[in-house]
């Protein structure tokens, strides 16, 4: 629900907006614990904004902003009739509306993070919403699944695989899903991270802060 | 028909419309639409109120566009990017002076606000309006969007459409057609997914609708075309419709207190 009561319908080609990032995966792999780990991470240094897509509450935002890692207007969520993969690949209107909405109040921001509502393998976002995407497993789905591929597992920007904490605990490999990981997305990084041990997910957040970097190089606003 | 029609009324045009059950997410949860027999009564009722009354609107909107000559959008090629927060020109569509309170998309947007009762249905119509007037915008671009999103950033969703469906080269009468389509075809959907129905009965559902579709649709054009009666006379906004849907108004209103749902309205 962003009122925007300005006409900033923003051109497509990306120049002097902030970097797009979208965090999808399956429900409870660790999303919203990620995106709290960013914002605890990235927030002294970068302007964030983030838009969370719910199933059928506002239960991400509302730990977000109860989390106290950004202000609570800088995060929005978005409502997805049912469809949660919808909203990030084939629609994407509510969630451009949504970071518009952040970059216009609060901008310019350096990063706005999307995250999907938790959903199935397959649901990857549109290259229209999300510039980069990271697409987070737990090892507590199994240490089958990177080898079972998908397009999040095989083309995201970054894979991260959360929960190592629980690995001896049910029992999965981590070299396995290392090295089917690695055959399916050849030189794209993989990133295994557990959040509970390491809140501030250091290895993540210096891969985004970097992916920030390169953006604003290429998409600073031309001098007029 | 002009087939541009068939892309402004298909589901998949990616304007936000998937995330909107018109109130059958709360009439689900009510029990009030439970099956296809009760979602066909709720797709009436829907379709003869808040369905004809959006078709007009839609209609008087395309036909207030096409007293304003389409021009093609300014070239951007130069630019690289461009600035879409400087307003083009201001159209001649019946405005006097710069004044917007004056514009005439202030004026149909006014008319549409007045019949439209419950907060949460405005607020329903505007987001889907402004969605649907920034992928208009891309897709079939021209002055005329650009002169509303001016003047109305976030317009009710029928005048949103009505333009759109001028810009892509539609007839005001289909735009009304696509109006009434779009009360039903978006709610009905939406009750495939809550009560996971059989698709194919829901969409002979939506077939057996046709030939009121057709009806509500002409009544409409009817209307809008009595409001406005030539280019040069100001319009007769009373003779546009404002037919109420009182339960859909109470399921919007209850839809916005709730705690838990899966739509935006
Ligand atoms: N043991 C362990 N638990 C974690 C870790 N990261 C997150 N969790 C827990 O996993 C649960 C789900 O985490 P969320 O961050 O809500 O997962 P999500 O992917 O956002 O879930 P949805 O949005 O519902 O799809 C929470 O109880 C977290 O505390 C981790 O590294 N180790
Ligand atoms: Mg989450």
């Amino acid at each position: 629900m962003g009122a925007n009561h300005d006409d900033h319908h923003h051109a497509p080609d990306g120049r002097g907006r902030a970097l797009r990032l979208g965090v999808g995966g399956p429900v409870g792999s660790g999303k919203t614990a990620l995106v709290a780990a960013l914002c605890r991470t990235l927030g002294p240094s970068l302007s964030l904004g983030v838009v969370t897509n719910d199933i059928y509450t506002t239960e991400d935002a509302d730990f977000l902003r109860r989390a106290g890692v950004l202000d609570a207007e800088r995060i929005l969520a978005v409502e997805t009739g049912c469809c949660p993969h919808t909203a990030i690949r084939d629609d994407i209107a509510a969630n451009l509306d949504a970071v518009e909405t952040l970059e216009h109040r609060f901008g310019p921001l350096d990063l706005v993070i999307v995250e999907s509502g938790g959903d199935n393998l397959t649901a990857t976002f549109s290259r229209g919403l999300a510039d980069e995407q990271i697409f987070v497993l737990d090892v507590s789905g199994g240490d089958k699944v990177p080898r079972k591929g998908g397009p999040g597992v095989t083309t995201a920007d970054l894979l991260v695989v959360n929960k190592t904490d629980l690995a001896p605990m049910v029992g999965a490999d981590l070299g396995v899903m290392a090295r089917d990981a690695a055959k399916v997305r050849g030189q794209r990084p993989v990133l295994f991270t557990s959040i509970r041990q390491d809140p501030t997910a250091a290895t993540v957040a210096d891969w985004v802060s970097e992916r920030v970097m390169a953006w604003s190089h290429t998409h600073a606003t031309p001098v007029s | 028909m002009n087939p541009a029609l068939l892309l402004i009324a298909d589901s998949r045009l990616p304007a936000g419309g998937h995330a909107h059950s018109g109130g059958v997410e709360r009439a689900v949860a009510s029990g009030a639409v439970h099956d296809v027999p009760s979602l066909s009564r709720f797709l009436r009722g829907r379709l003869h109120t808040a369905g004809a009354l959006a078709a007009a609107l839609t209609s008087a909107a395309a036909l207030q566009a096409s007293c304003t000559p389409i021009s093609p959008a300014p070239d951007t090629t130069e630019a690289g990017t461009r600035d879409v927060t400087e307003a083009p020109p201001a159209t001649e569509g019946g405005a006097e002076g710069g004044d917007d309170r004056e514009s005439p998309w202030v004026r149909l947007d006014d008319e549409v606000d007045a019949r439209t009762a419950a907060p949460a249905q405005r607020e329903a119509s505007r987001t889907q309006g402004r969605l649907l007037l920034r992928v208009a915008r891309r897709v079939w671009p021209s002055s005329v969007l650009d002169e509303l999103a001016r003047t109305v950033p976030d317009p009710h969703h029928p005048i949103a459409l009505g333009v759109a469906a001028h810009a892509a080269g539609a007839t005001p009468e289909e735009a009304a057609l696509a109006a009434a389509y779009h009360a039903i075809s978006g709610p009905a959907t939406a009750a495939v997914r809550l009560l996971g129905l059989d698709p194919v009965a829901v969409h002979a559902l939506l077939a057996a609708f046709t030939p009121d579709l057709t009806a509500v649709a002409a009544q409409a054009h009817f209307a809008a075309t009595s409001a406005y009666p030539a280019p040069h006379l100001a319009p007769r906004w009373e003779a546009l419709p404002a037919y109420s849907a009182p339960a859909l108004d109470l399921l919007a209103e209850q839809h916005a207190q709730a705690e838990i749902r899966l739509f935006v309205s």
